[in-house]
């Protein structure tokens, strides 16, 4: 396991193992930049979770906050301890209408989340078949 | 001859600053999406890891909330060994009383670096260089750092031309991030398309090398500013680093006498322990700030960026290179290094920032007034102190203030805010019942 970077005084705000960065169903008004350490995304359906992902150090996460007004569409939690910071969602809006290609990167991630859950798709279509 | 870049176009950079390097690494990172392959050079004689002045370009050090954010989107993020502090909340500091401003979030997202290696007498090199940081991630993309002071540009046949005694390099763009501080401007006055200095004031920055518990224990992780009597000196701060505190004076032409005052003057004593005597610190300068911007910062194969162009007035200098380099590297790659081109598509961005100058100067000249009158201060202090239990959107006059005094926000959205109804019901009332002086002085 790799020895985490956590210094008081760094940027943004810490998290410790296991708490909720955001909660699905709940309002999102802003994405995250995982500064230091890893978070678990994880879908809860009746009651039961599957983590859909893990994301470390530099990945941004609860971007479709940003685009959609839709409840948040998966928990995020801590994975160890982590340092997160909140871009926030009107800040983002006001700057893409000055300089779109501030989106670039976001509709980058989106694009590769789309090819893996075809993938992951198309694997589920060959499971059933067989 | 075309003017649009192709694989192979050489491109110049003259400074490896903030501006400079982030105009290389936007470049290339967009020239990268369209598959073209640049040759880029950034002419930078500093080496950013020496200690002042060697490797130092004179500045506060404070990379705006706002910044913070958009570099993060761009996959950017300040690593944890440049960011010396980061910092959540803005003190400010009258002569009659205190008021802390607080983020809604509680989340720092304000960073305090240093430029270059650290000041003088920096004992133990902890942290690295905020522009070594920004001239590295150039280099990752692929620009080539050249340590190389440039004394002489010129043409050849229609293209700038970097000249030194032994060689001469051509290029397709020549750009220039100089700066105001050096005398880098003189190079494009050679260039003869009308380019001339901006206009500018003397500061004054001092580093305080307190050790970081005290700082800490002093400071905080908050940005200190200080509103006092002392004529001619707009607003001062003390931003806390690792090892040392920056303190940074902004006015018109700071001189040793508003120096001495402003350390002796109560707002200041109050923030350092009794027996210890505020004085200015070993390494110091007075770097100067840009005040108004060049009205035309291109020509064919020529742009300037970052202040040597224009930059935000009193603040979030480093935020005006980002955007000037950006909206330049944006303009030569997805459209061409002509003229034309920069006063169509470089230009908005530019004018933004000089039009948003303008809205700043008015909101300085309205602080300046409101410091004036003692119960209009007292009432603007005692209206952030009582915003604080409220919820963020709330705290308009927080807002305002922490817009103003973090350079997060445009001044126009400043102003904005500024208009609502409820805003100055609010301030009129708590400027109205403090037209008593405070029975003492609240610290």
């Amino acid at each position: 396991m790799k020895p985490l970077a956590i210094r008081k005084g760094a940027l943004g705000k810490e998290y410790a193992d296991q708490e909720i960065i955001c909660r699905q169903g709940e309002p999102g008004n802003c994405m995250y930049v995982i500064q230091s350490g890893d978070v678990v995304v994880l879908r809860e359906e009746d009651g039961v979770e599957v983590a859909v992902g893990e994301l470390g150090t530099g990945d941004v996460v609860g971007e479709m906050a940003i685009f959609e007004k839709q409840p948040r569409s998966a928990t995020v939690r801590s994975k160890g301890r982590s340092r997160i910071m909140t871009l926030d969602k009107r800040a983002f809006l006001r700057r893409v209408h000055e300089d779109p290609s501030l989106a670039y990167k976001i509709m980058q991630k989106l694009s590769g989340t789309i090819r893996r859950l075809n993938e992951e798709l198309e694997q589920l279509k060959r499971n059933q078949e067989y | 001859m075309s003017f649009e870049l192709d694989d192979g176009s050489k491109i110049g950079i003259i400074g490896g600053g903030p501006a400079g390097s982030m105009f290389a690494y936007f470049l290339l990172t967009f020239a990268e999406r369209m598959e073209m392959e640049l040759d880029v050079d950034i002419y930078e004689p500093r080496d950013f890891s020496q200690l002042a002045p060697g490797g130092c370009n004179m500045c506060g050090g404070i990379v705006s909330e706002s910044l913070i954010q958009y570099l993060a989107t761009e996959g950017i993020n300040i690593p944890d060994n440049v960011v010396q502090r980061g910092i959540d909340s803005y003190e400010l500091h009258t002569e009659e009383m205190d008021a802390r401003i607080e983020t809604p979030l509680q989340e720092m997202r304000i960073a305090a670096i240093h430029r270059g290696g650290g000041p003088r007498d920096t004992k133990e090199v902890k942290w690295s260089s905020f522009d070594g940081f920004l001239l590295e991630l150039a280099h990752e993309m692929g620009a080539r750092a050249i340590p190389k002071r440039v004394s002489k540009v010129g043409w050849d046949d229609g293209k700038p031309q970097i000249i030194f005694k032994e060689e001469s390099f051509t290029y397709d763009l020549l750009v220039g991030a100089v700066g105001v501080n050096s005398a880098g401007w003189k190079l494009f006055d050679q260039l003869g398309f009308g380019y001339r200095k901006p206009e500018t004031v003397k500061t004054y920055i001092t580093e305080l090398n307190l050790g970081y518990d005290t700082i800490t224990e002093l400071f905080g992780s908050s940005m200190h500013v200080f509103l006092t009597n002392i004529p001619r000196v707009d607003f001062a701060a003390v931003i806390p680093k690792g090892e040392f505190a920056t303190v940074a004076m902004l006015g018109d032409n700071i001189d040793q006498e508003m120096i001495d005052t402003f350390f002796k003057c109560a707002p200041v004593r109050s923030c350092f322990p009794e027996d210890w005597e505020p004085s200015p610190g070993i390494c110091h300068c007075s770097p100067k700030i840009s005040m108004k911007e060049v009205p035309v910062p291109y020509t064919d194969r020529v742009v300037l960026v970052g202040d040597c162009g224009a930059s935000r007035l009193y603040k979030d200098g480093i935020g005006a290179a980002y955007r000037t380099a950006k909206a330049a590297a944006l303009t030569v790659v997805f459209q061409s290094v002509s003229k034309e081109a920069f006063k169509k598509y470089y230009m908005p961005a530019y004018k933004r920032i000089t039009f948003d100058n303008r809205i700043g100067l008015l909101i300085f000249a309205a602080i300046h007034l409101i410091h004036k009158v003692t119960p209009l201060t007292r009432g603007t202090l005692k209206m952030v102190i009582q915003e604080q239990s409220l919820p963020g959107n709330r705290r308009r006059m927080s807002i305002l203030m922490w817009n103003l005094f973090t350079g997060s926000a445009p001044y126009r959205e400043v102003a904005i805010r500024s208009l609502d109804p409820r805003f100055w019901l609010k301030f009129i009332w708590f400027s109205a019942t403090s037209l008593r002086a405070p029975k003492k002085i609240e610290r």
